[in-house]
C-alpha cells in the first residue's frame, strides 16, 4: 500500500458537498441568544457617553453590556503573542486591546457594547438604540504619517506612534558602504498595500457557561483551538483551563485572519456566564473588514547594489510597519522575523541590514496574513531584481541564476548560513527557474513579445524566485525571538482493540484536507487501510494539545507528531507480537500490516495485535496493557520551500485593461503526501497574490473610514479575472523532519505578487516609468500609457 | 407582525410564520435548519447563498422569504438523489473543486444553473457563468475542472 504520494480524493468532502458542513454559525444551541456589536463609526474619538437605557427597552433584549461592564470586571483586553523590543533594548510598547471601549475608541469597528437579544434582529434593532457620545479626534492611517511630529496619538502613552523599532543583518555602515561604492544600485520606494484576508465564512464564536458543570465551552472560526483556550483562560479572563472547552469545528478559510484571539470569543463567553444562557455572535461581512486583523501594509525603501558583473553586493530595506490600533497576536513577528530574515532570498548577497519601524495607527489592526512577512520580503527583492535586470539591461532570468546559492542538501552539504539569522535546510534553485522558463517556452514568448509591438496590445513577462520559512517552529528558536509560545505540535494515535486507529492532531484543517494526507500518511507507515484511520482535530476536550494551523506547519510540524506516536505503537506492537509468535523482536519485521519472524512464514496481524493488547491474557510480562501513544514533535529548524513563478501579461493599450495570460509556478515544497491537494494548496494562493497585484487593497480615506469595506467595493479576483494555473514542482527533501516534507499553503501567495507586477513594468518598459503601485488597475495603467 | 408562508423546499412544503423582512436565506437556515445554504457577505456579492427557486439558480439574501411564497426552493440539501450524488457533487470531490467547502454549495447550485442553460461550456463560459461567486481557497482552477466533469458525465 503507498498512499504517500498518490492524489487520494478527499474523504472530509462528502459533508461538504452534501450542505452538512458544520461551521460555527450553523450550530444552535438550547436558550441560546443572539449578540450584536455597538462599533463605532469614528477612527479616533473620545468616549463622551454610552446611554443603554432606550435600548434596553427594546422588544427581545436580554441584556447589554459596555465598557464599563468589562472594566468593572476586571478584564484588561486581549494580549500580545509575541514580544519584540526596540533596538535599545526597552519593551515593545503593548497598550491594552479591551473587548469593549470605554475611554476612547482607536479604529472605525471598535466595539463599544455588546447588545444581546432572543434573536438577532431584534439584537441588531437594540444596538441602533445604544446612544454614544463621541468627541471626534484627528486619525492617522498611514504608517509613515504616524511617526511624524505632530500626528494624532493613538495611544497616549506611545510617542510618535511607535511600538518598536528593530534591526536585522550586517552593520548598517558596512551595508551602506558598499552601497555607495557599487557600480550600479537600484532603489526602490514601494507602498506593500494592505489586504483583507477575506475567508468567505465570517468570523463566528459561540459562548456557553453551562452550569450543571461549571464549564465553559466556545464554538469558534479558528485556526488554533488550544492557544485560544490558553490565551482566554491565562491572559484576559482567569478562567481554570481543565473547565474550558474550545471548539473549532468546519472552519470556512483562514488564510491568517483566524489565528488570531479577538475580542468577541473572549466576550462571548464572559458574557454567557453573566446571563447563564449561550450567546452567538456572527460577523456580517462589513463587520469582518473592520474588525479582522489584515496583512501587509508596508512602506518601504530598499536598495540593492551590484558590482559590474551584476553580482549582488549588498541590500538595504527601511520599513514602516502598519500595526493598526492595537498589537494583535502575533503582529510583532509578522514585519521582524518573518520578513527581515527572508531578505537573503535565493541569492548569494554578503551584506544585507533591514531595519523596521512598528507603527500604530487608527486602522484596524494587522497581523500574519497568507505568508506573514514573507511575501513582503519577496515582493521587495523580486521587484528589485527585475528593475535590476531592466536597468542594466541584463535578462532577468540569467541575472537571478548568476546569483543564486549553490546547491546544498543539508545532509551532505551544510545548511546555507544566510546574513539575517536563518540556516536554510536544503536547496536547489536553479531546476526551478529553469523549468519555469521551459514551460512558458521564453524565447518564443520574446519573439511574440517583439512581434506584438506596434499593435494595440502589450505583451510582458515576470519572475519571482522566492524562498520561505515555514514549519513553524523550533520552540526555543522563537522563543528567543520573541514568541510567548512554543511551536511545537502533539498527536495521539490511539489503536483501539480491533485494530481501527483515530489520530488526535493539534494541527487544525480550515480546507487543507488533513482529513485525508494525514490518514494516507497514517496508513502507509501502518500498513492498514486508510478506511481504518479517522483524523480527529479541533476540539480542546478530545485534543489533548495543540498550536493549530498556520506557517505552513500542519504536516512538517503536525505530520511528524503523528509519525513519531505511530514509531511508539509499533514499538511496542512487536513487543506484542514477538511475545505471540515466540520469537524475539529483533527477528521480526512489520511490513504490510503484519508482524513477521524473519526468514519464516509465521506471522501476526496489526489487528491481532492491536486485540491482545487491550485483552491481555497471553501478554509480554511487566507490558502495560493498551496500544495509544502521544508525542510532542519540536522541530530542529524551520523549513524552507522555494520555487519559480513567472507571469505573462497582455495590456490592451486603448482601455489599460491588464490580463493575467498565463501564471506558470514550479514550486518545490519538499516531499508530496498527496499532490493534488498540493496543487490545490498553490492554486488558492497563486489566486490571493495575484489578487493583491492588480485588485486587492484596503482604501482607508483621511478621516480613518475604509471606504472598500464591502464585498461591492473591495475587489477580489473572479473566476473569470483568472487564467487556469500551469504547475510542476522539483522535490528537494526537507532534511530534518521524518517526512521530508517543507509545507505548501503559503508558497503561492508569496512567489506570485511581484511576478505580476514585474510583467506589467517589462509590459511597459517603452514608457520611462520606475514603478507602479499595486493594485495595478487599468486606471494606473491607463494612465501610464497615455501620459496622464 | 408575522405572516404565513408556503414555501416548498426540496419537495417538502412548509407553512411558516415569519417576520415580512426576513431574508430568504435565514429562512432556509434558522426556520428550516437547513445550513448548507451560506451567508458570506451582506451585499449579495459572494453567491454563498445561492439555491434555486423555481428552477432557477438566485441568491437568496437577495430575496425576502415572503416573496417565495407559493415558489419551490432546491438547496444543496436537496441536490443529491438519496445516496447517489449529483454529478456537480461527484465533480467537485473528483477534481478537488473545493478546499474549506463554505462556498461550495453555491458554486453547486451557480454551475447547475450554468450547465442547465449551457451543457456544453467553454472554460470562459463556466469562469463567465462563476462570476457571482467568490471562493478564496482554490484560485477556481479546480472548479472550473469540477463543472468540466459533470458537464462530460451529463452529456
Amino acid at each position: 500500500m503507498t498512499y504517500i504520494g498518490s492524489s487520494v480524493k478527499r474523504v472530509e468532502d462528502k459533508r461538504f458537498i452534501t450542505g452538512q458542513g458544520r461551521y460555527t454559525d450553523d450550530i444552535v444551541l438550547p436558550q441560546m441568544t443572539y449578540a450584536c456589536m455597538v462599533r463605532s463609526p469614528h477612527a479616533h474619538a473620545e468616549i463622551v457617553s454610552v446611554d443603554i437605557s432606550h435600548a434596553e427597552q427594546m422588544d427581545g433584549v436580554v441584556k447589554i453590556f459596555t465598557g464599563k461592564d468589562t472594566d468593572a470586571a476586571g478584564i484588561g483586553g486581549v494580549p500580545c503573542g509575541w514580544q519584540v523590543d526596540f533596538k535599545n533594548g526597552d519593551t515593545m510598547k503593548e497598550p491594552p486591546h479591551p473587548l469593549l471601549v470605554s475611554d476612547k475608541a482607536r479604529h472605525a469597528g471598535d466595539a463599544i457594547a455588546m447588545v444581546i437579544a432572543e434573536t438577532y434582529a431584534q439584537a441588531k434593532d437594540a444596538a441602533e438604540m445604544v446612544i454614544v457620545e463621541y468627541n471626534v479626534l484627528p486619525a492617522v492611517t498611514n504608517s509613515k504619517a504616524a511617526r511624524a511630529d505632530g500626528a494624532p496619538q493613538v495611544h497616549a502613552d506611545v510617542p510618535n506612534n511607535l511600538a518598536f523599532d528593530w534591526e536585522l543583518g550586517n552593520p548598517r555602515e558596512e551595508v551602506d558602504a558598499a552601497i555607495a561604492g557599487a557600480h550600479h544600485v537600484t532603489t526602490l520606494e514601494f507602498i506593500n498595500q494592505r489586504v483583507i484576508c477575506n475567508a468567505i465564512e465570517p468570523r463566528s464564536a459561540i459562548g456557553h457557561f453551562d452550569t450543571a458543570y461549571d464549564k465553559y465551552t466556545l464554538y469558534t472560526s479558528t485556526q488554533n483551538p488550544h492557544l485560544i483556550r490558553l490565551l482566554l483562560c491565562a491572559f484576559v479572563l482567569g478562567l481554570p483551563e481543565h473547565k474550558v472547552r474550545v471548539v473549532g469545528p468546519d472552519v470556512g478559510g483562514g488564510f491568517g485572519s483566524k489565528i488570531f484571539h479577538y475580542t468577541e470569543e473572549a466576550l462571548v463567553i464572559w458574557g454567557s456566564n453573566q446571563i447563564k444562557r449561550p450567546i452567538k455572535w456572527t460577523a456580517e461581512r462589513s463587520e469582518s473588514f473592520v474588525t479582522d486583523a489584515a496583512g501587509r501594509d508596508h512602506i518601504t525603501t530598499a536598495k540593492m547594489a551590484f558590482d559590474k558583473d551584476g553580482n549582488v553586493l549588498a541590500l538595504s530595506a527601511d520599513t514602516f510597519a502598519n500595526m493598526g490600533a492595537y498589537l494583535s497576536t502575533f503582529a510583532p513577528a509578522v514585519p521582524t522575523y518573518l520578513h527581515g530574515t527572508l531578505l537573503q532570498g535565493l541569492y548569494t548577497t554578503p551584506l544585507i541590514n533591514v531595519s523596521v519601524d512598528a507603527v500604530f495607527t487608527n486602522t484596524t489592526a494587522v497581523d500574519a496574513y497568507r505568508g506573514a512577512g514573507r511575501p513582503e520580503a519577496t515582493y521587495l527583492l523580486e521587484r528589485l531584481m527585475d528593475t535590476a535586470a531592466l536597468e542594466m539591461g541584463r535578462d532577468p532570468a540569467e541575472l537571478r541564476l548568476q546569483n543564486f546559492i549553490e546547491p546544498f542538501d543539508g545532509v551532505e552539504q551544510e545548511g546555507y548560513v544566510t546574513q539575517v539569522a536563518l540556516q536554510y535546510d536544503s536547496g536547489n534553485y536553479a531546476p526551478v527557474l529553469k523549468r519555469g522558463l521551459e514551460m512558458v517556452g521564453y524565447e518564443q514568448f520574446r519573439a511574440d513579445q517583439k512581434a506584438a509591438e506596434g499593435t494595440g496590445k502589450l505583451l510582458g513577462i515576470g519572475f519571482s524566485t522566492y524562498i520561505e520559512a515555514c514549519g513553524i517552529a523550533p520552540s526555543a528558536v522563537v522563543g528567543a525571538l520573541g514568541a510567548r509560545a512554543g511551536l511545537f505540535e502533539s498527536a495521539q494515535v490511539q489503536v483501539h482493540p480491533t485494530g481501527k486507529v483515530s489520530v488526535y492532531s493539534g494541527s487544525h484543517s480550515h480546507g487543507q484536507g488533513h482529513e485525508t494526507s494525514f490518514a494516507q500518511v497514517v496508513a502507509d507507515k501502518m500498513g492498514i487501510p486508510m478506511e481504518d484511520v479517522e483524523i480527529i482535530h479541533g476540539d480542546s476536550d478530545a485534543v489533548a494539545f495543540g498550536m493549530g494551523t498556520y506557517g505552513s506547519r500542519s504536516l512538517a510540524v503536525g505530520g511528524s507528531a503523528i509519525v513519531k506516536s505511530i514509531e511508539k505503537v509499533l514499538e511496542k506492537g512487536a513487543k506484542i507480537a514477538a511475545h505471540l509468535l515466540e520469537a524475539s523482536v529483533e527477528d521480526l519485521d512489520y511490513a504490510e500490516g503484519k508482524w513477521t519472524v524473519r526468514g519464516t512464514d509465521k506471522s501476526v496481524a496489526f489487528g491481532d495485535v492491536s486485540l491482545t493488547a487491550y485483552v491481555p491474557h497471553n501478554y509480554p510480562e511487566g507490558l502495560e496493557p493498551g496500544l495509544d501513544f502521544s508525542s510532542f514533535y519540536d522541530p530542529a529548524n524551520f523549513t524552507y520551500p522555494f520555487g519559480c513563478h513567472i507571469c505573462i501579461v497582455e495590456i490592451d493599450k486603448e482601455s489599460g485593461v491588464v490580463k493575467v495570460k498565463r501564471f506558470i509556478a514550479v514550486d518545490d515544497v519538499g516531499n508530496v503526501i498527496n499532490p493534488m491537494i498540493v496543487d490545490g494548496q498553490i492554486h488558492g494562493g497563486l489566486a490571493q497574490g495575484i489578487g493583491q497585484a492588480f485588485c486587492e487593497g484596503a482604501i482607508y480615506d483621511e478621516s480613518g473610514q475604509l471606504v472598500n469595506g464591502t464585498y461591492m467595493d473591495y475587489v477580489m479576483p473572479r473566476a473569470d479575472d483568472l487564467p487556469s494555473f500551469e504547475i510542476d514542482r522539483t522535490v528537494t527533501p526537507c532534511p530534518h523532519n521524518p517526512l521530508g516534507v517543507k509545507g505548501a499553503g503559503e508558497a503561492g501567495c508569496i512567489g506570485a505578487t511581484p511576478a505580476v507586477v514585474n510583467a506589467v513594468m517589462d509590459a511597459l518598459k517603452g514608457y520611462g516609468i520606475h514603478d507602479v503601485e499595486m493594485p495595478v488597475t487599468s486606471q494606473k495603467v491607463w494612465n501610464i500609457i497615455h501620459g496622464s | 407582525m408575522k405572516v404565513p408562508v408556503s414555501i416548498t423546499v426540496n419537495g417538502k412544503q412548509y407553512d411558516k410564520m415569519v417576520e415580512p423582512r426576513m431574508l430568504l436565506v435565514y429562512f432556509i437556515r434558522e426556520e428550516l435548519a437547513l445550513t448548507g445554504t451560506h451567508i458570506g457577505c451582506d451585499t449579495s456579492s459572494c453567491g454563498s447563498c445561492t439555491i434555486h427557486l423555481d428552477g432557477k439558480a438566485l441568491k437568496s439574501c437577495t430575496m425576502l422569504a415572503v416573496q417565495a411564497n407559493g415558489k419551490s426552493v432546491t438547496t444543496i440539501e436537496g441536490m443529491a438523489n438519496g445516496e447517489e450524488l449529483h454529478p456537480l457533487q461527484e465533480g467537485f470531490h473528483m477534481e478537488h473543486g473545493l478546499q474549506c467547502g463554505f462556498c461550495t454549495p453555491g458554486m453547486i447550485m451557480c454551475a447547475a444553473d450554468i450547465l442547465k442553460n449551457n451543457p456544453t461550456p467553454t472554460e470562459e463560459e463556466i469562469r463567465h457563468g462563476l462570476e457571482g461567486n467568490f471562493c478564496r481557497c482554490t484560485g477556481y482552477h479546480n472548479i472550473v475542472k469540477s463543472i468540466q466533469y459533470a458537464a462530460k458525465k451529463m452529456a
